[in-house]
């Protein structure tokens, strides 16, 4: 298989993009703004990300489905309402994190929304759990489209009239230009936001209506900024099939129900995780004055011993300063926390700091 | 000042007398994007020509800067270095990264003129 190309890719180069193959599609990494302009239009104005990449994943079925889903997603799939999403992940047998998702209720069953590069072998794994009468769908037809920034609602409001009475976390769909949308509340950045699902045939309609109402196109340079900022993982990076969701700090996704009832991948190791707290755990990393701790940076105790090391980190432009996350030894996960990094061999000061550094606005 | 002269590495050299200052070319900064952090070198310091001498990050990526003339460095850029961004700016002039007292002026034969270099730049965009 060649290089994927979205159906937006002659845009984004109409457009100036600077390009990256990234999970095997090439992808606009900036556009002429750069990152950090596109970051603050972001966070002060709206912007529109093209995420057709990642995989929009449809399965149908009775209840045996949901119980088959729920054997390997520790979210309570049973009791979520239609229109409903929840924050997730795809467990291995040992409670690794094979993949993390957005999954939304359908009437007919469920949509789960998988990162790009992850999107073939998560379907392997989900379809060894499904059987003959449970439906699923990889639907290459449809382009994603992130639009996010507090003017989000009040231009999309004029697209699809109805979407500003969406929750954080809910969907719908909507009609435009004679098709049906599919739009939750939701995003990757910390601010307010929708994903819109819609044909690649009308996907370009979409955005002219998105760049005349001043929306600029953000590229992948700007959403890992604008989700480091938010606290938000990056799978392949702060999460990985080793690391399990108590150590991730991210127990919170884990279903209270679920907690107490298991039956899912992992859970024996988990709920013991739970109770006992794990070796190490993801924290947020301040390192003090301008020195960037980028991703394997090295993270040492004030007295010299070697407790972790750093997973994402970058320049926040909101912050006005890096920010960077990891993971440490647990007694060391403190908020506040003195730490030292180790950049081109020399050790900078940091502090373990809390999450998100750019707080949220989301409509709930 | 002498005439710039421009290394395949995207840094500017010009001399005033036996001092040379050292930056990264307008072209370099346009790749890199924006600019967040630097390091430049202490006053004293020895660098050989092509030696690894400053580093510079954008939000994509680090890189080093390379000298491309021996010396001792006499100055680093602090004000580069407390404000990032202004080497998007003005990479060519106020934005300097350091100065450094040379060795042997005949290294600088080897480096390209204007023109030559921008003729690179359009042969290799990367």
């Amino acid at each position: 298989m060649g290089v994927q190309k979205t159906a937006l890719y002659d845009l984004h180069k109409s457009l100036g993009a600077k390009f990256v193959p990234f999970a095997g599609y090439e992808m606009p990494i900036q556009y002429k703004d750069g990152i950090v302009k596109e970051h603050i239009s972001t966070r002060t104005h709206a912007g529109f990300f093209d995420v057709s990449h990642m995989g929009q994943f449809f399965l149908e079925g009775d209840e045996t489905l949901v119980e088959a889903l729920e054997k390997i997603i520790p979210s309570d799939l049973k009791s979520l309402k239609v229109n409903h999403s929840k924050y997730s992940f795809l467990l291995n047998d040992d409670g690794g994190i094979i993949d993390d998702l957005i999954v939304t209720k359908t009437k007919k069953g469920f949509c789960i929304i998988l990162n790009a590069a992850c999107k073939e072998n998560d379907i392997k794994h989900i379809s060894k759990f499904l059987d003959k009468n449970h439906k699923y769908l990889l639907n290459n037809d449809l382009s994603l489209i992130a639009l996010q920034g507090p003017k989000s609602v009040e231009i999309l409001e004029k697209l699809t009239p109805g979407v500003s009475q969406l929750k954080f976390m809910t969907g719908n769909y909507f009609s435009y230009d004679s098709e049906r949308l599919y739009i939750t509340r939701s995003g990757y950045t910390g601010e307010d936001g929708f994903e819109i699902s819609i044909s690649n045939k009308k996907v370009k309609n979409l955005i002219d209506f998105l760049m005349k109402n001043g929306v600029k196109p953000i590229g992948l340079g700007a959403r890992d900024t604008l989700r480091l900022e938010a606290g938000l993982c990056l799978y392949g990076h702060d999460l990985n099939e080793k690391i399990n969701p108590v150590e991730a700090n991210l127990k919170w996704a884990i279903a209270k129900k679920r907690k107490e009832a298991g039956g899912f991948n992992g859970w024996s190791k988990i709920k013991n995780l739970l109770t006992n707290g794990s070796e190490k755990i993801r924290v947020g990393i301040k390192p003090e004055g301008k020195v960037i701790a980028r991703e394997n940076t090295k993270i040492f105790s004030s007295n010299g011993e070697e407790i972790g090391f750093v997973t994402s980190g970058t320049f926040g432009p909101s912050v006005n300063g890096p920010v960077a996350m990891g993971y440490v030894k647990s007694k060391f996960s403190e908020i506040g926390t003195s730490v030292q990094l180790e950049v081109r061999g020399k050790k900078y000061e940091g502090k373990v700091s809390e999450l998100p550094f750019y707080k949220k606005s989301y409509v709930k | 000042m002498s005439e710039k002269k421009f290394s395949k590495k995207h840094e500017w050299v010009s001399l005033d007398g036996d001092i040379a200052t050292v930056g990264i070319t307008k072209h370099a900064t346009e790749m890199l994007g924006d600019i967040v952090f630097v390091e430049v070198p202490d006053a004293g310091k020895s660098i050989e020509k092509e030696g690894q001498a400053a580093v510079v990050e954008s939000t994509k990526a680090a890189s080093d800067v390379y000298s491309p003339i021996s010396g001792e460095v006499t100055e680093g850029n602090k004000a580069i270095a407390d404000d990032p961004g202004s080497v998007n700016g003005d990479p060519e002039g106020t934005s300097w990264f350091f100065k450094l007292k040379i060795k042997n002026k005949g290294e600088l034969d080897s480096l390209m003129s204007k023109e030559e270099y921008d003729k690179f730049c359009k042969e290799n965009p990367n």
